[in-house]
């Protein structure tokens, strides 16, 4: 067995144990031995790519190389430290009688499901394959979105499968048309035509220009619902918000990732078929729309984990409009990006997780005074919100002045824009946390059993990130960059 | 290119796509439950026939496994889920109001135009005799687009997003003589899980909401949440914000 079958396959045989075992006890820890033995494989794996290059599996169903090696392996990471988590997370809300056993069985089945949709979606070769693992990562989500049955709950699953499934499906239009003019240019019959890496060798020999814009377009609007587009952004505070904790941050620190990637992974095929910038336009625009709407919504917001969805989404804009930019220096700030998004905002659900259980509730204003009621809550949330909101020595500082920096170069005027809204993000974070994490506690509130590891290893991890870039990282972003943009960054 | 002097085959192609349109159409102004159910099995019955067709001009004997495919899910599955549901939530006899019925049939033909404008940048490049298909195909998924647009019970949005998704498969299928088979077989699976998992949310649609009208759905909007207070017993309703 290769090490990236066994990155594949430990989820998928996971889940399936899971759902014979997973009402038990310990199911939870079950699910961390998992979501360990899965980051074990992906590592392992990602020192081999590491060590002999790019490696295509003799099927040539599956292809890894430096821009989908590192999410591989952040997304076991996460999945990993969120399923620490998730564990006393769960037990407390058995214990509050907002989950029954059964579906505890279903939600540790789903999670690991989950986790092998998106390693299946970040690994394949196939661009058909990759649009079925998305669909299926929502499918596995669209009942743990549900997972406590209130009305709230079922309106917001509903809405996450409709408009997902919508989007999504646009996006298997875009993929048969990429597959019709690949066709028309290689012949028909062969049934590797849809494999990333010949789409990519015959991109060069220009596929039609025509259907490849109109494919794009789908493509963009379809997998841009998953990312979380303004204005196809409407499933996502919803989902996030009324779904277990656990589940918004795997979806917020890893499915918007990986459908990124998708995305990404398309406008490398059209840019070089294409020979203009038109898909790079569409995503600078999408997502600088995205950018700016969201950080204006951050600021009406009544419910703690919306509002981080909202962040969510700026976040998203901010990365795709790093993306449709192009050039080296903001390729590698949005890869950059990507990483400590994901690390700091699956940290700050966590946090907001433990918070929510300790004030009984998510509303904005019934949250107070966390840093003297659990300390290690209240300041895990504070420097979780200063790291996203993009205060140096953190991370996502980095990633955001070199996507400035690229701004500034390539299109100066866009910067005023781009500091607006990081100013307006700012001021949406800080109203509302700042007053959630020193008000005046309300009586009675008792510290909760919280697992704050995840939270500070992420955070350790996006503050090495802002201080220094370890050799073999920057070495992956390197080679992504000249993947994606054609060119070195040095 | 001219109608009558195409061979029989091609005829019979184009007029099987033309009246799975018409059941598009039908769909969209059908109100009752069961008979918007029955046309759908309808239109994946012609859809499949039109595959089969093709399959028979071009000798292409990998789209008869399209066109099984589709014939079970979309003519037999997914239509006799959504009968036994209905039955089971006793609903298969209620009909919907459609406000603007004549806007409504309008806006689908403009669909349709548009459709022919979109598939005529890039019909140039299909070797087949049959480049209507791929307009009709594409007014398909939009008329089902449009279906689940103006929709409110959670039946007929279901019928419009597997509507969609045939529109799509047919694309697929007819335009480029299928795609690989395991694409085609993780499409499937995933439109009968999806199908399965509509049904599940029936149930917890008709708990928590007493119908399956999610026209009713206003918990989750930015305008309610932002004014109304946690619920709370004798005031008036947050309805009245708005």
């Amino acid at each position: 067995m290769t090490l990236l079958e066994a990155t594949l396959l430990t989820p998928l045989l996971g889940g399936l144990l899971l759902a014979l075992i997973g009402h038990k006890p310990i199911a939870g820890w079950i699910n961390v031995g998992i979501g360990m033995l899965t980051f074990a494989a992906s590592l392992a794996m990602a020192l081999d790519v590491f060590a002999h290059g790019p490696h295509l599996s003799p099927s040539r169903m599956f292809y890894i190389d430096a821009f989908n090696v590192y999410l591989v392996v952040l997304t076991a990471f996460v999945g990993m430290t969120t399923s620490i988590f998730s564990g006393p997370y769960m037990r407390h809300e058995v214990m509050r009688g907002r989950v029954t056993a059964k579906r505890l069985r279903l939600y540790h089945s789903m999670y690991q499901c989950f986790l092998f949709s998106m390693l299946l979606a970040l690994s394949t070769n196939n661009l058909g394959v990759l649009w079925v693992a998305m669909e299926l990562a929502t499918l596995t989500t669209v009942l743990l979105v549900s997972l406590y049955r209130t009305p709230e709950a079922i309106e917001a699953a509903w809405k996450y499968f409709i408009l997902c499934g919508v989007g999504i499906a646009q996006a298997l239009f875009g993929t048969v048309l990429i597959y019709f003019a690949a066709e028309a240019k290689l012949g028909a019959g062969r049934d590797d035509t849809l494999l990333w890496t010949v789409l990519h060798d015959a991109a060069a020999a220009n596929l039609d220009p025509a259907v490849i814009t109109l494919a794009f377009v789908f493509l963009l609007v379809g997998y841009g619902t998953k990312v979380g587009l303004v204005p196809l952004h409407n499933w996502l505070p919803d989902a996030h918000s009324e779904g277990p904790t656990p589940m918004s941050a795997v979806l917020s620190g890893l499915l918007l990732n990986v459908a990124l990637y998708a995305l990404v992974r398309v406008k490398m095929l059209v840019d070089a078929s294409l020979h203009t910038n038109l898909a790079g336009y569409l995503m600078m625009g999408f997502g600088l729309l995205s950018f700016t709407v969201a950080g204006l919504f951050l600021h009406r917001q009544h419910d703690v984990k919306r509002m981080f969805s909202y962040s969510s989404i700026e976040h998203m804009g901010l990365i795709t409009f790093g993306f449709g930019l192009g050039g080296p220096l903001a390729t590698y700030g949005a890869l950059l990006h990507m990483t400590v998004h994901s690390l700091t905002k699956s940290a700050i659900f966590v946090t907001v997780g433990h918070a929510c259980q300790l004030a009984g509730t998510q509303r904005i204003d019934q949250i107070r005074g966390l840093i003297r009621t659990q300390p290690a809550i209240g300041w895990g949330l504070l420097l979780g919100v200063v790291s996203i909101a993009g205060f140096p020595p953190f991370g996502v500082f980095i990633s955001e002045f070199l996507l400035l920096m690229a701004t500034m170069k390539a299109w100066p005027w866009l910067t005023i824009p781009l500091l607006i809204g990081f100013g307006v993000a700012f001021a949406g974070l800080f109203r509302h946390v700042q007053r959630m994490v020193f008000g005046e506690p309300p009586p009675g509130q008792k510290p909760v059993e919280a697992n704050m590891l995840p939270v500070v290893v992420h955070l350790i991890l996006v503050l090495w990130l802002g201080l220094t870039i370890p050799t073999f990282l920057s070495r992956w972003f390197e080679q992504a960059t000249l993947l994606i943009s054609g060119a070195s960054m040095l | 290119m001219e109608f009558a002097h195409l061979d029989l085959y091609n005829q019979a192609i184009i007029l099987f796509a033309a009246v799975a349109l018409l059941t598009s159409f039908l769909m969209l102004a059908q109100t009752r439950m069961l008979p918007l159910i029955f046309t759908f099995a309808w239109q994946g019955f012609l859809l499949a026939t039109v595959t089969v067709l093709v399959a028979i001009v071009s000798k292409h004997p990998d789209l008869y496994i399209s066109a099984a495919l589709t014939v079970t899910l979309k003519v037999i599955v997914i239509p006799w889920l959504l009968y036994r549901l209905s039955v089971r939530l006793n609903m298969q006899h209620n009909a919907e109001q459609i406000s603007h019925p004549t806007l409504l049939l309008i806006g689908g033909v403009a669909l349709v135009i548009f459709s022919y404008f979109v598939a005529k940048s890039i019909i140039h490049l299909s070797g087949l005799a049959t480049r209507n298909i791929i307009a009709v195909s594409i007014a398909i998924e939009l008329l089902g687009m449009l279906l689940m647009c103006v929709r409110k019970s959670a039946v007929a949005q279901v019928i419009g997003f597997m509507s969609m998704e045939s529109g799509i498969f047919f694309a697929a299928s007819v335009s480029t003589y299928g795609m690989p088979l395991i694409v085609e077989l993780g499409v499937a699976f995933d439109i009968l899980v999806a199908s399965i998992l509509f049904g599940v949310f029936f149930f917890h649609l008709r708990d928590s909401f007493g119908s399956l009208d999610v026209g009713q759905f206003n918990k989750l909007s930015e305008m309610n949440e932002a004014d109304s207070p946690p619920p709370a017993v004798g005031l008036p309703a947050a309805g009245e914000h708005e």
